[in-house]
């Protein structure tokens, strides 16, 4: 239900940006996108994974759609796969207002939830994505993210990163505990051959907290794991 | 570094055909100056544009395959010519230009500070509608000042793919300055990436062409040399408003070829002259988005004119020159040597270069470039008192050149004070507070200088303490006296305050806040003598143009005010100028950085 309102909301916002496809775009701010693959990557964890996080945008200075995408192939089968869909308005120098829609289609069952949050870029240079997303059943999530840029030249940069979940409540069918999720750290080393196109090399230290934790470990899974990532960051 | 370096170990034979290639036949009066009553067709190793001399004139816009890198590439000629022909007047005389249009799409051509009527200026939506595909347009005008001028597109991005040129107007008295010889020195900037993606690329990623962002090395250094602490706090201003110090120039030589009358640096323009000759070079700042530092090593430069009209001479050895400014300078090289043209592009990210020789094929050493500037807390328009100096600007700061009037901290500003009877004498510029009004607030806007410093008599970054650092004098505005007595003497009725707004990363520029799109004109009425007072809120070197009338820049002389087309206002500061609205109609007013202008520009209606 909630979510519902949350789709019709952000459907109705967007269309304030269609009007620039159909007549000539102002000059200054013409329409425009972005396809962002900040991540493809794999790593040494064993079964071929393929794990990908990326962005597009399609719009104006002030109001874009956006869309988000993460997930991991393992053996041949998708794992996990996220996709949001948002309406996104700058309201601040730095920071743009995010609403939309997420919709989890790995691992099934499905989830849907309604997502409100701010991208932007905070005092020390962190670029932070924080979002608040609530479930169709009432649950809610919390995702923040921050990344750092450091610049041992002009090509070689390093990416410290992290991201933490928490969630509201236990949803057990996808393995989701209340409380502290889980909580990543990566390290990126990238090469901009172009500004466009950088292979890296990274390692990235994930771990599963609370009721999280129970449900993987009682699965016979690992709830903590330090991989070496190697993949390509590309846009244009 | 400029692109066109890593070519310089190109095989000679190669590059002669490429540069015949760029320029094809036509012929060339470079190696002798301009000599207008007998052209004469030169074989030289380089080039410059053809001049056409008289009244009437057919001018051709179409495409042209070049080649400055390289690399071919389509350009917008004029007359298959790139850059454009010099056009040469005579004050008085009235000038018919027949301008067709060969592009697929529309074009236009602006007389950049020429007065003339507003229905003649070139600029599509104001002073007409654009020249069709196909179409011819007329102008016709009297030519009423003389001096060295250029024109332009005004249509689209054309003006960075080629289609600029010369104009130079002899006086119709005698000419105050005495010279041997003269030469036109277009300065312009090339890339083969098309506009529209190097615009595209700059929405997305406002850093993409600079490559002198600081790295831990530079970090690592300041540490070094100042500690944790003091690092710490230096750095916090910046952290804070997450802007780059390093952030110069928009565009850099990552993508441009910096040419000087259309030759890349190892093409190596080259003009001659016979030792104990005064030669006037007419140097004109066509680049869409390059600011050049010039200079001349082992020549003292007179500046003679500045925009066109001539003014107090004055003894430099570098000088800025703002994108559309131009300057006129007089040398006297005495030695039977060669010496460079050098102009670096603001951010040291390459240069233009040519030779003045005694000689074809003879050259002079080409210099390095100096460092590149890095932005200080006075570029932000912070604050300096209580600062330590020493330790915020890495070039060090001229306490004397800082208007110490300027920016008290913690005065608030009686209402009264603000009333037409407190404006600033004419030519000394405004006495208000600055104020930042409601629209500068806003996602489009991402810093306002609290305490703007006064931009008149700071050379600018990357220019300051070069007397100490080289002993090279560097031309300010607070030293250009106009040569005549000021025409329009009266006060001043009312000043008009502008703000130079813009978010960096967003790359969204506008004025006040507000970008052209949604702008109302700025009114004018007819006869008026009004100040404009541009207060620079970002960190970036605009320069502003005024069509139609001139910017009377208040440089401190009641008696001898400068009249200019074109006012650099650099990053945290502010600079006055008067405006006699003399001219009827709608008037272009705007930043003349080509990926700018869109935004950062207001139509004046003159009524």
């Amino acid at each position: 239900m909630l979510t519902r309102k949350v789709l019709i909301l952000s459907l109705l916002m967007s269309m304030e940006i269609w009007p620039g496809l159909s007549q000539a775009a102002m000059e200054d701010d013409p329409l425009l996108y972005k396809l962002m693959v900040n991540e493809l990557e794999s790593n040494d964890s064993g079964g071929t994974p393929l794990t990908w996080n990326a962005q597009a945008w399609l719009g104006h200075d002030i109001k874009k759609l956006w869309i988000k995408t993460e997930g991991e192939r393992l053996r041949g089968d998708t794992e996990e796969l996220e996709v949001q869909a948002l309406y996104s308005q700058a309201i601040r120098p730095f920071w743009d207002f995010q609403i939309g829609l997420r919709h989890d289609a790995r691992p099934s069952p499905s989830q849907d939830w309604g997502v409100i949050g701010l991208k932007g870029l905070a005092p020390y240079f962190f670029e932070v994505d924080a979002a608040l997303f609530i479930g169709d059943s009432g649950n809610t999530g919390l995702r923040l993210n921050a990344e750092y840029e450091w610049l041992f030249t002009q090509k070689l940069i390093l990416t410290p990163e992290i991201e933490v979940n928490f969630y509201g409540q236990d949803i057990p069918e996808v393995s989701l505990g209340s409380g502290l999720s889980d909580m990543t750290l990566g390290l990126r080393l990238r090469y901009e051959i172009r500004r466009e196109f950088a292979p890296y090399l990274g390692l990235e230290w994930s771990k599963l907290y609370g009721n999280s934790a129970d449900f993987v470990s009682s699965n016979g899974a690992e709830v903590s794991d330090t991989k070496v990532v190697a993949g390509l960051r590309l846009w244009f | 570094m400029n692109k066109s370096l890593r070519h310089s170990g190109r095989p000679k034979q190669l590059e002669f055909s490429r540069r015949r290639f760029v320029t094809g036949t036509v012929a060339s009066g470079a190696l002798l100056g301009l000599n207008f009553t007998s052209l004469r067709a030169q074989t030289s190793q380089t080039q410059s544009p053809m001049i056409l001399s008289g009244r009437e004139f057919d001018l051709n816009i179409g495409y042209k395959a070049v080649n400055f890198t390289g690399q071919e590439s389509m350009a917008t000629a004029v007359n298959d010519s790139v850059p454009a022909p010099v056009l040469h007047w005579r004050e008085g005389e009235e000038i018919t230009l027949r301008v067709t249009n060969n592009l697929a799409e529309d074009s236009s051509i602006h007389w950049h500070g020429i007065i003339l009527p507003s229905n003649m200026d070139g600029v599509p939506g104001i002073s007409f509608d654009g020249i069709r595909p196909g179409q011819t347009f007329e102008y016709r005008f009297t030519a009423n000042q003389s001096g060295t001028y250029w024109y332009h597109s005004h249509s689209g991005f054309q003006e960075q793919t080629g289609l600029y040129g010369a104009i130079v107007i002899s006086p119709r008295d005698a000419d105050p300055v005495s010279f041997d010889r003269e030469y036109v020195v277009l300065l312009s900037d090339w890339s083969n990436t098309s506009p529209h993606n190097v615009y595209s690329k700059l929405k997305k990623m406002s850093h993409y062409y600079n490559f002198n962002e600081r790295t831990t090395g530079d970090l690592w250094q300041e540490i070094k040399s100042k500690g944790i602490t003091q690092t710490w706090n230096d750095r916090a201003m910046w952290n804070q408003m997450r802007m780059s110090e390093r952030d110069i120039a928009d565009v850099t030589g990552y993508t441009y070829t910096f040419l000087m009358n259309g030759n890349a640096p190892d093409q190596n323009w080259q003009a001659l002259f016979q030792p104990g000759e005064k030669i006037r070079l007419r140097f004109i700042n066509s680049a869409a988005m390059t600011i050049f530092d010039v200079r001349m090593p082992g020549l003292k430069m007179k500046v003679v004119a500045a925009d066109g009209q001539n003014i107090e001479p004055v003894t430099i050895d570098e000088f800025r020159i703002g994108v559309a400014e131009t300057y006129d300078v007089i040398v006297e090289p005495s030695a039977d040597t060669a010496y460079t043209i050098f102009a670096q592009s603001i951010d040291r990210s390459g240069f233009a270069r040519g030779t003045l020789t005694p000689e074809v094929g003879l050259s002079a050493a080409v210099p390095a470039m100096d460092p590149a500037p890095v932005l200080g807390h006075r570029d932000m328009g912070m604050d300096m008192a209580g600062m330590d100096m020493s330790s915020t600007n890495m070039e060090g700061m001229d306490h004397s050149q800082m208007d110490m009037a300027q920016g008290m901290p913690g005065m608030e500003t009686d209402p009264v004070m603000s009333m037409p009877s407190a404006l600033g004498r004419a030519g000394f510029g405004s006495s208000n507070e600055i104020t930042h009004v409601r629209s500068e607030f806003g996602p489009q806007v991402d810093m306002r200088s609290e305490s703007p410093q006064n931009g008149l008599n700071d050379p600018g970054i990357g220019l300051r303490n070069h007397a100490q650092l080289y002993n090279r004098r560097v031309l300010t505005y607070g030293d250009i006296k106009n040569l005549y007595p000021t025409l329009d003497s009266r006060e001043p009725e009312r000043e008009i305050e502008l703000h130079l707004t813009g978010n960096m990363q967003r790359y969204m520029w506008s004025m006040n806040g507000i970008k052209f799109a949604d702008a109302e004109p700025l009114n004018l009425r007819y006869g008026e003598r009004v100040r404009i007072t541009l207060v620079n809120d970002t960190m970036m070197t605009h320069p502003i143009h005024l069509h139609g009338m001139w910017s009377e820049l208040e440089t401190g002389d009641p008696q001898h005010i400068p009249r200019k087309h074109t006012i650099i206002v650099q990053p945290g500061s502010k600079i006055s100028y008067l405006v006699t609205a003399d001219a009827r109609g709608g008037w272009a007013y705007h930043c003349h950085l080509l990926y700018h202008m869109m935004g950062m520009f207001r139509e004046v209606r003159v009524s």
